[in-house]
């Protein structure tokens, strides 16, 4: 039941906010800190228990919900969900902190959104039933509309709705291919059930299969995102108000990347092996692309969230890898990454609220005024290039590395991608904090609140780097059973034989398994 | 022991800690006793370490320690570990030694600073990291460190931040770094997806086991490597950065220049040299590309008029020389250069630094003259340094590191007359730059006075390298002189030793005139620039002189090639192409909506004829059908 419980305390904490809201200010956030706190320490306790478990669900909950379409509220954690929900509470108690004084308007209703989002991502890393998960997977979407919507900067409207659209029409393909799934399986077994461990051995017809592959592949790409369909994303990101990018950036592009590594690969190895070379293309189309987009814009925030297009691209190009080292990458890059651009859209937050602009012409020269933000904002300018000690760094190289395995071409194009996000990662230090001041900017640096957000960040990003065993350990287990099932499935098939050309390829992914765990 | 090799790196990078977290907290003095206190702590520990290395040599060639595991997934394991041997224990000298020097240089250099406590962190950051790079165990911590020093050369080459221009080389340095950094990286990629292992020692072992040489993968691999270090070392292609990068303060180019830095990509060669021997293509390439850089370099000094860039492109050609001695596989000669390199560019820039700050910020050779008179003290110590650079004979540490490069680039077995050729000629090019700058600044008659002397915290650094620059030759002197083998059989613990021809010529002739083309070429220099410098004032406004002065125009082509090209790119598509299947969509929808807005217009006579027409086009189609 305490899985159930995490997501209960969230939606109480919201109603909570709500209700308080309206009298005091004060309350909402009181609550919201106590809702995500309660949750960190519950997730704590089992990350120790997680240890000790291996290869199997670290906690399963399963009881019917809606018995007439065997539709269950089925909620189960492993080493990987485990990680991404320490992410998602610990970066929501910070977006709860910054939004201290940046939010005053409606300061219950605020809160009520942003756990209403932060629940419907927890539901997402936690759901086994697919019906559910759909659920889970549309809660996060309308209480993130209203963020942008009403407490977002000039063109919040426009952007609001550009990211309803993308979410929603990708996500309805999702719902499809999930009824498609499910009829699928059901007409082939005679069970008819939306639950994840049943559908995870569904045998269906090459075409079928990647026919309602792409329905998923539709929903988790646009959310990732992946260039050509990131349009949402600098729109989004740069008009939200600052909880609501870094929840943005740091949580939900991340359950796409979930998707991917949950749902894809397990669910339609065959048909997802088929399009890893398309996807790599595209995750380096991403970098690269992304990268460029980043280095051409003058507003600050917008090139941070072209800057999240570009780091996205190494998590669909390591997923599309098919092998362990790959895949501790992608984790590692969507916490790195979650904590990293997070943390440079709170500085852009801090610095909009000083000097109410976010073009970079405007600035410049902000070193002397505010030396510790510029250190804050060197040291995550630093990450975003990769470097070493960071723990950006590990991400790719894990990343990279596990790529170059399956293949050097894309490996190293993708490496082109560390010289791109050098050059704009310095242009942010350089037309921000030092050269000549444009305007003589009086502002204060960071105060104590606003210092322990940053200290606590840095930290986090320096542990990951110098020490990032925990992440590797907890969420090692989970991969290899997702890897496992990903190649059991396709040697069951190249044993039917009903597909002899791919044989080849197959066991040479088979082969790099077994390389991998020797 | 080991503890000991722990602490080495260990101590520079607590300093920057407390630089950086406390730094602004705390006074001038304190701050200066923690800066130049961690490193001289570190240097200490070296001689501790050191002298326990020299004593059980016979029994152990190197030790590692393990602190803690870094990566671990998959077959994929990195430890923060560290070794040291001899080649490290040398590297470990000059840094922590030159490096303390240069420190307590920067205490009186930089007092009047206002970012003094965050100088003095970067910098110990920078001395911690180049102890990583050297120490590293494996080749993933080796590359932390490498990264590490590119960071520091970009925030200490833009210290002084309010100038745009000092941002702009930072930039360029890191980034053009940064390209050769990729390529190694992918060079380390295939290294671990053929060995399994990150270890520099068992990569070395399993290389010469399966590797045949010049299979395409050793040489694959060694060209990627080889591409980090042009791009650290500064040689042809990637050397534009460095010319450009004394826009940061002059403590900040000696340690760029000598102890750290430019010199990470010498350790890399050394430190993997079983793999470079496996890929003959590429030791050639390695040859030859020192060769050029060395003349490039020698030529493009010659053009130039500010003090700190002759001494750039010096550092350029010098290392170009090394190369060219790892080319040739004399492994323990390149590496002697390297450290008396240190020692005399090192003095070089910080005499020059102090020439620069009495002279109140003037770089310009041509401005200054008649310093003699004025700073006999570093006069007197520039003068060592600049002899040791042209290599004056017998007396200079720089002759007895130089010269067996000379030799045994014609002497190896992979040695030729071409690349003798390429390094005499740049010899001569050395003396006649180096005292072209000598002449010109120092002599003739006094344009600015100095407006104050330097204190003992700077001029004491000074009289220690000069020192060094003269003396330090003479642990390693060759057969024909002393023969005197200190150095080399240290570091042949870990190098191989060079392997000549059987036909080579006599050492003592090649010595003989190489001595004689330094002298002539301090001779020339004293009549063109001091005795009749209407000779070189005929020249001086040329169109090769300025060719030279632009560095062959290698910025130029660059900014032709590179930048211009990807910043047009990015500034065509700033609001991005594909955000048009957004408005394409948007468009097409409006398009629909007027267009079914005509239907509906209220004329009943319109919607009458439209149902008639409906009503028609089905009838017929059921009656067709």
């Amino acid at each position: 039941m305490i899985l159930a419980y995490l997501i209960f305390i969230l939606l109480a904490g919201a109603l909570l906010a709500l209700i308080t809201g309206k009298r005091n200010d004060l309350w909402p956030r009181i609550i919201s800190v106590t809702a995500l706190g309660i949750d960190l320490i519950l997730l704590i306790i089992f990350s120790f228990q997680a240890t000790s478990s291996d290869n199997k669900w670290i906690i399963d909950l399963n009881c019917l919900w809606i018995a007439e379409f065997v539709i269950s509220l089925h909620l189960a954690l492993d080493g990987l969900s485990l990680v991404m929900l320490l992410l998602t509470f610990s970066l929501g108690i910070v977006s709860v902190v910054i939004s201290w004084r940046e939010i005053n308007s409606k300061v219950g209703f605020f809160h009520f959104n942003l756990l209403l989002i932060l629940a419907g991502i927890t539901g997402v890393f936690l759901s086994l039933d697919l019906f559910l998960f759909y659920f889970f997977w549309e809660m996060m979407l309308v209480p993130m509309y209203f963020l942008i919507g009403i407490w977002g900067h000039e063109n919040k409207t426009a952007a609001s709705n550009k990211f309803f659209l993308y979410t929603q029409a990708s996500g309805l393909l999702m719902l499809i291919a999930i009824l498609a799934l499910y009829f699928v399986h059901g007409n082939s077994t005679g069970t008819f059930t939306f639950d994840y461990n049943e559908l995870i051995g569904t045998k269906m017809p090459a075409a079928k299969e990647l026919l309602i592959m792409s329905g998923f592949l539709a929903a988790f790409l646009v959310k990732l995102p992946v260039v050509p369909l990131h349009n949402w994303l600098p729109d989004a990101h740069t008009e939200a108000p600052t909880a609501g990018s870094l929840i943005l950036a740091a949580l939900l592009l991340k359950t796409g990347a979930y998707g991917l590594l949950r749902f894809i690969v397990p669910i339609f190895p065959s048909a997802s092996l088929t399009f890893a070379p398309f996807g790599m293309a595209l995750g380096v189309l991403g970098i690269l692309y992304g990268a460029k987009l980043a280095f051409a814009q003058t507003d600050l925030k917008r090139l941070v969230a072209y800057t999240s297009v570009s780091h996205m691209g190494f998590v669909i190009l390591g997923v599309f890898a098919f092998n362990e080292i790959a895949y501790q990458g992608v984790v590692m890059q969507m916490i790195a990454h979650g904590i990293s651009t997070g943390a440079l859209f709170i500085l852009v937050g801090q610095l909009y609220e000083r000097i109410h602009t976010r073009d970079m012409n405007q600035m410049g020269g902000l070193w002397s005024k505010v030396p510790v933000m510029g250190a804050i904002g060197l040291i995550f300018s630093m990450a975003s290039l990769g470097l070493p000690g960071l723990g950006n760094f590990i991400a790719e190289l894990l990343t990279l590395l596990g790529v170059f395995k399956a293949s050097i071409l894309m490996s190293s194009l993708a490496c082109l991608g560390l010289i791109a996000a050098t050059i704009y990662s310095l242009r942010i230090v350089q037309k921000v904090f030092l050269g000549k001041s444009t305007r003589n900017w009086e502002i204060a640096d960071l105060n104590l609140r606003e210092k322990i957000v940053s200290a606590f960040l840095v930290l986090a990003i320096v542990v990951l780097g110098l020490y990032p065993r925990p992440v590797l350990n907890i969420a090692g287990p989970a991969l290899l059973k997702t890897l496992d099932s990903f190649s059991q499935k396709l040697s069951d098939e190249q044993n039917r034989g009903n597909d002899q050309t791919k044989g080849n390829i197959i066991s040479f992914y088979k082969a790099s398994q077994l390389h991998n765990k020797n | 022991m080991t503890f000991f090799i722990a602490l080495i790196p260990a101590i520079p990078l607590l300093g920057f800690l407390i630089l950086a977290l406390a730094g602004p907290g705390l006074s001038r003095r304190i701050a200066g006793y923690i800066g130049t206190g961690s490193v001289g702590i570190s240097a200490l520990l070296t001689l501790i370490a050191g002298a326990g290395f020299l004593n059980s040599l016979s029994q152990t060639r190197s030790y590692s320690v393990v602190l803690w595991e870094w990566v671990n997934s998959g077959n994929l394991k990195a430890d923060i570990a560290f070794s040291l041997d001899s080649l490290s224990l040398v590297f470990c000298f000059v840094i922590t030694f030159v490096g303390f020097l240069i420190h307590a240089y920067s205490v009186e250099f930089m007092s009047e600073d206002e970012g003094f406590s965050r100088f003095f962190a970067y910098m110990n950051l920078f001395v911690g990291s180049m102890l990583i790079l050297v120490l590293a165990d494996n080749i993933l911590l080796l590359y932390l460190g490498w990264e590490g020093v590119g960071l520091c050369s970009y925030l200490l080459i833009g210290f002084w931040y309010k100038e745009p221009e000092n941002g702009y080389a930072a930039r360029k340095a890191f980034i053009i770094t940064r390209i050769g950094d990729t390529a190694m990286i992918i060079g380390i990629f295939m290294l671990f997806v053929n060995f399994n292992t990150f270890r520099i020692s068992d990569l070395m072992l399993q290389a010469n086991e399966k590797w045949s040489a010049g299979s395409p993968v050793a040489v694959l691999t060694a060209a990627l490597l080889l591409c980090g270090a042009l791009g650290k070392s500064a040689q042809l292609p990637l050397q534009t950065w460095l010319p450009d990068a004394m826009a940061g303060p002059s403590p900040v180019s000696a340690l760029i220049h000598a102890a750290t830095m430019v010199t990470a990509g010498v350790y890399l060669i050394a430190r993997n040299h079983v793999l470079f021997s496996l890929a003959p293509i590429v030791m050639s390439a390695i040859a030859v590309i020192g060769a050029l850089t060395l003349l490039l370099a020698g030529f493009s000094a010659l053009g130039q008029h500010d003090l700190k860039r002759i001494l750039a492109y010096s550092t350029i050609s010098q290392i170009g020389y090394m190369f060219l001695a790892l080319g040739v596989g004399a492994w323990s000669a390149a590496i002697f250069h390297f450290m008396i390199h240190a020692f005399f560019k090192a003095l070089l820039f910080l005499a020059g630094g102090a020439v620069i700050l009495v002279l109140k910020e003037e770089h310009d050779i041509f401005k200054m003259g008649g310093l003699k008179k004025e700073l006999p003290l570093i006069f007197l110590t520039f003068l060592a340094g600049s002899a040791s650079l042209s290599a004056l004979p017998l007396i200079t540490a720089g002759f007895y590191s130089k010269d067996p490069i000379l030799w045994f680039s014609f002497s190896s077995s992979t040695g030729s007359t071409w690349l003798w050729i390429a390094g005499i000629t740049g010899a001569f090019l050395t003396t006649l730059y180096s005292f072209r700058l000598v002449f010109i600044a120092f002599y003739g008659e006094t344009k600015i006075k100095p407006s104050f002397q330097p204190g003992k915290m700077m001029t004491v650094p000074l009289v220690i390298l000069a020192v060094l620059s003269i003396a330090g030759g003479f642990i390693e002197l060759p057969e024909s002189l002393g023969n005197i083998h200190l150095f080399s059989s240290l570091v042949e613990n870990t190098l191989p030793a060079v392997a000549v021809k059987e036909t080579g010529g006599s050492e003592i002739l090649f010595q003989l005139l190489s001595s004689v083309i330094v002298l002539s070429g301090i001779y020339i220099a004293y009549i063109i620039y001091l005795k009749k410098p209407a000779i070189s004032e005929s020249f001086k406004h040329s169109r090769i002189s300025l060719f030279f002065e632009k560095g062959f125009g290698f910025d130029r082509l660059y900014d032709i090639l590179f930048v211009k090209p990807a910043v047009w790119l990015s500034e065509i598509d700033k609001d991005d192409i594909f955000d048009w299947l957004n408005i394409g969509v948007s468009r097409l929808t409006l398009l629909g909506n007027r267009l079914l807005g005509i239907t509906q217009n209220g004329k009943l006579r319109w919607y009458l004829m439209s149902i008639t027409i409906g009503i028609a086009v089905i009838l017929t189609y059921l009656v067709l059908k």
